[in-house]
Formats: structure tokens, C-alpha cells, sequence
């Protein structure tokens, strides 16, 4: 008897020595688990175009933010966790920029997308934005609705590109006043014929009628995008004879354009408003900038002329061997904003970090004031840098630039949002 | 492919404000212009520059698929490669004649390259396998592009010789360059012609695209005769990329929307027939030209309807042989 329970107790003993071995065991594995889920590192997905005729909208995009999230992690990230972007190709598609939204999400593990589509890929990732409900900063759409049309807005959406109506109306200003000073009364256009051309021009001229009564609109011409050849478009306007002529052509557009309309003579004696000439990857391909021309900055190292957005344009010169272009800007900013977010919230708790960009003011090279606001009523930049002057041939590019005031530019957004119905 | 197709489609649709009559025809101005001598010339004048280029291009295209009976849908890629080339060799040399001929003879070896270990191997085989071969190029060749000179869009500038005021004539306006790029739509159009009608090139050449395997057994080498066709027809392809450089912006994938028109010109002028390429060419040349003043917001649509007319009239195209 005193035998059996000898034993019974060694196995008790057996059986609460294995017991606390597997306890600790247990709590041993817990733990290092718990230090790999706070080394993981933050993903962001970043859907963009990095082929066909686009491709250096996603390149330059890709490049900013790259940028951003090397210094974010170089500072030691979020309490040592990294932030990885995960960077895919849409080619240029809005049905495979809306796949590549939800996959980078549901499949790759990203917990907030950076957005750097253009605008009719922007309106698809946004819609997976509100079905899924993660965190997204547009970086390239500038079509105004986008954030402007209440429909469209939802709490977790924000944008860090430029808006379509606050560059027309400081173009606008700024062409109204160089009409009066040189008697511009006759105007056309030439644009592409899609929506951010439509929508660009009409609005241009709202405001630059706005600023100065005397202007008439005698024709516009609408290439298609793309096209390649501009005798008929040229010729028409040569048959128009305006005084002054405004296009929002871009890029390869631009550059044929502005070669073709050069050997036609069509500047001579006149002014050309091109609200994107100023942007090194049109001023470097057009061997010499003709006479006559205006534009807004796209981007240009001297706008503002701090030197915060020269040291950064420097950098970026630096690691990537190119000028900065638009949408370099606009991704840094993105890219700023999301990280301060993330910094701010200490997490990447959507709701938290929505609530934390609404409002959110950055410190940043691009900003009116060497400041950035994520404007709370419609999740959009305001107080960015937009200036329009006359070009020179070469650096600074534009040595005079009118910088658009933004108390007009909200007085008259306010009207605009009013008359488009946005607001009551 | 099929994306930027349906972006041409959708870029098609016109303008949503003024009437629907107003959209499509602004007759007022259209016949200011034809009752003008200067609005004449400079359109006229335009229709024939577009449609010069559309001709070199379309040439190509159609002397490939006359001979070896093969669309080519790679052929856009050929223009654009040409433009490369041309691009280089300008900025290595400072001579647009040197890179004119660099163009052309470049993208002639490539095509030359392409037929020997690609399109042979799919000569009579289903269409869809054809188009599979041409668009797997179209991605490398694009891909190739942006490796090799950048995906950011690059221009050559107008060379010095070609930097003149333009001509004025009647009152209409004329750039002296495409005063010369006429000129050499025109020489390449009478050297053609001599050359397959005239020479014993020519003749083989006819010859192997009617009944390639009598010729064949006459003891001609049919597959050297398919190689070279291919690459000529992508030379002037490769010609026609070079003589664009100087106005056209040139960037990865450009050669897509240059692919469509040459379809277009080649359709209507008759698959196979060189005169028709020149016939259709001048026709879309046309349309687009006075088409910008008469119906500024419906060119495209016109220039479908008129391939749509024609086909209906002589499915074959103007110029093309009636298959039996």
C-alpha cells in the first residue's frame, strides 16, 4: 500500500513537473511572438502606372514615396516597426488599378493604400476604399470631384494631389491681369478631349472671364489624348486668329504640340497659357522654350524658393539620377501625411488615422508658408504652392512668378462648390 | 491592347454641351473655308502631311500582308523603335539624313531578325496565333524601350537645316519640313511603284504573293523572298518612325495609336495594295484635315463611317483585288 502511493505521488510530481514545463514552454513561445508582430512591418499598398505612355507618372510617384518612407525608417519607424510599400503596376487601367486595390489589401497584407493613379484609376480605388473601408490618400487624381462632390467623399478618403479649380482660378487671375496689360481679348483653346481637359478648360475660363469681363472665347479645338499629329488642330487655330491661346495639353501631348506649332509660327505674336509647361519633363524635351509662353508650376525647384524644396530636390536628384516632376510632390506630401498619421496615432488603426488627418497640418518644402493642411471639410490639400509666370529657357525657369493668394482662391472655391451644388 | 482600344473608343464621344446637329457639323465654317484660297491650301496642304506619314507607315503594312499574307500588328512597335533609333543616332551625329537612314535600316535588320525566328514559324497558322506572336513583341519591344532610353517621353528637336519660317502660299501656311516630308511620301510612292511593277524584283516579289509555291518550284527561294519583304515593309516602317522624330514626342508605347490609322488607310485603300495605301491615306489625310473644320467634334467618327461606306461599296477596298 505505502508502496502504491509512493508511486502515485512520483507520477503526480512526473505530471506537475511536465505540466510547468509546458507552461513556461508555452509562455516562451508566446512571447518572441509577440516581438515579431511588433517588428512586422507596416505595408503600404501603392497602385500606380509603371507602364505604356504614362509610365513616368508612376515613376515619379514611386520615387517620392520611396523617399519618404526611407527617412521615416532611417528615423526608426513606428517604435522600430518599418514601413514597406508594396508597389504595383496598373497599366494604366481603372478595372486593374480597383484589383490591384482590393488584392494589396485582402491578400498582401497592406493595411492603408497610397493611391497614385491617375484620375479615372483614382475614382476605382477609391469605390474599394469604401467597400473596404482602408485608409487612402489619392496622390495623382486632380479632378475636383474627387473630394469636392460630397457623394464621393467618405471618412477613410483624403487627397494630396492639386486641385483642378484652385489652379484655375489662380490661372485665371493671373491671365486676367497679362490680358488687360497687353489687350488679349481674342481667345481659344486647344485640350485633350477627356474629362480633366474638358473640365480644366471650362473652368480656366470661368475664372479668367471672372478677372477680367473683356474676354471672348471665339473657338476651342479638342485633340484627342495621345494623338500624335496637331497639323489640324494648329491649323485651325492659325484660321481662328486668337491673341492669346490657352491649352492643359501635358506631357508628350504638349511637347509634339508645342514642336508643331512652332514650325507653323503659330506664338508669333501671340501668348500661350499652358497651365503645364512648367515641369522638367516637358522643359528638358522641348530643346528651347519659344517666346510668348505662361504656365503654372507643375513643379519647379525655384517654387517656393526656399531652401527646404531645393535641398529636397537635390536629394531626389541624387538617389534617382531625374528632376522631380508633379507628381513627386505630390506623392511626398501623400507620403508625409500617412506616415505623420501613423506617428501621431502610434498604429494604423484606419478610423484613428482618418480622424487624425482631417485638419492635419505638415511641415512641408512645397507648402505656400513651408506648411501643408489636410483640409477637413473635404479631405483635401490646401495652402500648397501654385504660382503662373512667363517661362525663361532655362533655370529658375520662371524668375517672376505670380504665387496665387489663397483667401481668394477659398472665396471663390466657396462659389464654385456652391454653384456645382456641393454645398447649399 | 484591348484597354487603349477601348480608350479610343470612349475619347471618341463628343462633347456634352450645345446641340446634337452643333456637335457633329459646323457647316458655316466648313464652307468659309472650302470658298477661301488660303483656308484651301492650308488644309489641303495639312491633309496631305498627315496622310504622307500615315502612307509611309501603312505601306509597310500592306506590303507584308500582300506578299506573305500575314497582318503584321506588331508594326505600330516598328514605327516607334525607328523613332528610337533615329533618336540616338541625331544625338550621336547631328545629322538627320544619318538618322533617317539608321532608323529605317535598324528597325530593317530587327524586322529582318522577327520574321526569321518568330513570324516564320507562324506563316498559315490561325490568325489569333499571329496576333499572339505580334502582341507578345509589342510588350518586349515596348519593355525594350524603357529600358533602354526611359519611360519619360523625349523629343529630337527640329534640326537646324529644317529651322526656316514656313512657306506662305495663297495665304496659306506651310512648314518648309513638311514641304520635304511630302516630297518623300511622294518619291517613296513613284519608287514603289517602279520597283514592283517595273523591275524583276518586282516581278518575283508579285509573283511569290500570288502563288508562292509554283514559285517555290521554279526554283526561287520563297522563304529569302518572305524575309526580305518583311524587311523592307518594316523598314519603311522604321523610315516612316525616323521622319516623325522631329515633331512627335516619342515615348514607350506610342506606336499603338499609329497602328490603328495605318489599319484604317490599309482597309480602305484594299489590303495588299500599295496605291491603295496611298489612295486611303490621302483620304484620312483629308477628312482629318477639313474634318477639323467642319466637324471638329466628329472626325473620328467620320473617317469609321467612310472606311464603313467604302467597305460596304467594295468590301475589298478601292484598290484591292476582288477575292473569289
Amino acid at each position: 500500500m505505502q508502496k502504491r502511493s509512493q508511486t502515485l505521488a512520483s507520477q503526480q510530481r512526473r505530471q506537475l513537473i511536465k505540466g510547468s514545463a509546458a507552461a513556461v514552454g508555452l509562455a516562451s513561445i508566446g512571447l518572441p511572438g509577440i516581438s515579431l508582430a511588433q517588428n512586422n512591418p507596416i505595408r503600404i499598398g501603392m497602385p500606380t502606372i509603371l507602364s505604356g505612355r504614362v509610365a513616368m507618372l508612376g515613376e515619379a510617384s514611386r520615387n517620392a514615396a520611396i523617399m519618404g518612407v526611407e527617412m521615416f525608417n532611417a528615423a526608426g519607424g513606428l517604435n522600430g516597426r518599418p514601413v514597406e510599400l508594396i508597389i504595383r503596376d496598373s497599366k494604366g487601367r481603372p478595372d486593374e488599378a480597383a484589383r490591384i486595390a482590393r488584392e494589396l489589401v485582402n491578400s498582401d497584407g497592406c493595411e492603408m493604400i497610397l493611391d497614385a493613379e491617375a484620375s479615372s484609376g483614382a475614382f476605382g480605388v477609391h469605390e474599394v476604399a469604401r467597400d473596404l473601408g482602408f485608409l487612402v490618400i489619392h496622390t495623382c487624381s486632380e479632378t475636383s470631384a474627387l473630394t469636392a462632390d460630397p457623394k464621393m467623399r467618405i471618412p477613410n478618403g483624403f487627397r494630396s494631389a492639386r486641385q483642378g479649380v484652385h489652379d484655375a482660378i489662380v490661372g485665371g487671375d493671373y491671365a486676367g491681369r497679362v490680358a488687360k496689360e497687353q489687350g488679349l481679348n481674342r481667345w481659344m483653346s486647344v485640350s485633350p478631349d477627356y474629362s480633366y481637359g474638358l473640365d480644366t478648360t471650362a473652368e480656366f475660363f470661368e475664372y479668367l472671364q471672372y478677372f477680367n469681363k473683356d474676354i471672348e472665347v471665339v473657338n476651342s479645338v479638342w485633340p484627342k489624348l495621345f494623338q500624335a499629329d496637331y497639323s489640324e488642330p494648329i491649323t485651325r487655330l492659325l484660321q481662328g486668329k486668337p491673341q492669346a491661346i490657352y491649352s492643359c495639353l501635358w506631357g508628350g501631348d504638349l511637347t509634339s504640340f508645342i514642336d508643331q506649332a512652332s514650325i507653323y509660327g503659330l506664338m508669333n505674336g501671340r501668348q500661350f497659357f499652358g497651365v503645364n509647361m512648367a515641369d522638367y519633363a516637358v522643359l528638358s524635351a522641348i530643346k528651347s522654350v519659344p517666346p510668348n509662353i505662361h504656365s503654372g508650376n507643375r513643379y519647379l525647384k525655384s517654387i517656393p524658393k526656399t531652401k527646404e524644396n531645393a535641398a529636397w530636390c537635390d536629394a531626389y536628384v541624387a538617389k534617382f539620377d531625374t528632376m522631380p516632376l508633379n507628381w513627386s510632390w505630390q506623392n511626398a506630401v501623400g507620403i508625409d501625411f500617412m506616415l505623420k498619421a501613423i506617428k501621431q496615432t502610434n498604429g494604423t488603426d484606419t478610423k484613428k488615422m482618418s480622424e487624425a488627418l482631417a485638419g492635419m497640418t505638415i511641415d512641408s518644402p512645397f507648402g505656400t508658408d513651408g506648411k501643408i493642411t489636410m483640409r477637413e471639410s473635404d479631405h483635401t490639400i490646401v495652402d500648397y504652392a501654385i504660382a503662373w509666370g512667363d517661362l525663361q529657357p532655362k533655370e529658375p525657369y520662371m524668375s517672376d512668378p505670380y504665387m496665387g493668394n489663397w483667401q481668394t482662391v477659398f472665396r471663390l472655391e466657396q462659389e464654385w462648390m456652391k454653384n456645382k451644388g456641393y454645398i447649399s | 491592347m484591348v484597354n487603349a482600344l477601348t480608350t479610343q473608343i470612349f475619347l471618341t464621344i463628343p462633347l456634352s454641351f450645345g446641340s446634337p446637329a452643333e456637335k457633329i457639323l459646323d457647316s458655316e465654317a466648313l464652307l468659309e473655308c472650302v470658298t477661301s484660297v488660303s483656308c484651301l491650301v492650308t488644309q489641303t496642304s495639312t491633309g496631305l502631311i498627315v496622310g504622307s506619314l500615315l502612307f509611309l507607315v501603312a505601306t509597310g503594312l500592306t506590303l507584308i500582308f500582300g506578299v506573305l499574307g500575314i497582318v503584321n500588328f506588331a508594326h505600330g512597335s516598328l514605327y516607334m523603335l525607328g523613332a528610337y533609333i533615329a533618336l540616338s543616332a541625331f544625338r550621336l551625329t547631328d545629322s538627320f539624313i544619318i538618322a533617317t537612314a539608321a532608323g529605317a535600316l535598324g528597325v530593317g535588320l530587327f524586322s529582318l531578325f522577327f520574321e526569321r525566328f518568330f513570324m516564320r514559324r507562324v506563316y498559315g497558322a490561325d490568325v489569333l496565333m499571329q496576333l499572339l506572336v505580334c502582341y507578345a513583341f509589342i510588350l518586349i519591344l515596348d519593355d525594350a524601350v524603357k529600358i533602354i532610353w526611359g519611360s519619360e517621353f523625349q523629343s529630337m528637336g527640329m534640326p537646324a537645316f529644317f529651322q526656316e519660317p514656313p512657306v506662305f502660299l495663297a495665304g496659306g501656311v506651310i512648314p518648309v519640313f513638311y514641304i520635304y516630308l511630302i516630297g518623300i511620301a511622294a518619291a517613296m510612292a513613284i519608287g514603289l511603284w517602279i520597283l514592283l511593277n517595273k523591275t524583276k524584283i518586282g516581278k518575283i516579289v508579285r509573283a511569290a504573293a500570288v502563288n508562292p509555291s509554283m514559285t517555290s518550284a521554279l526554283g526561287l527561294n520563297t522563304s529569302l523572298i518572305f524575309a526580305g519583304v518583311f524587311a523592307f515593309g518594316g523598314a519603311l516602317a522604321g523610315l516612316a518612325g525616323a521622319l516623325a522624330a522631329p515633331v512627335r514626342s516619342m515615348s514607350p508605347g506610342m506606336g499603338f495609336s499609329v497602328l490603328i490609322e495605318s489599319f484604317i488607310v490599309t482597309v480602305i485603300g484594299g489590303m495588299g495594295s500599295v496605291s491603295g495605301a496611298l489612295v486611303g491615306a490621302l483620304i484620312i489625310g483629308l477628312i482629318r484635315s477639313f474634318g477639323s473644320i467642319g466637324f471638329p467634334y466628329f472626325i473620328e467618327g467620320v473617317m469609321f463611317i467612310t472606311m464603313a461606306a467604302i467597305l460596304v461599296l467594295k468590301p475589298s477596298g478601292i484598290m484591292g483585288k476582288e477575292t473569289r
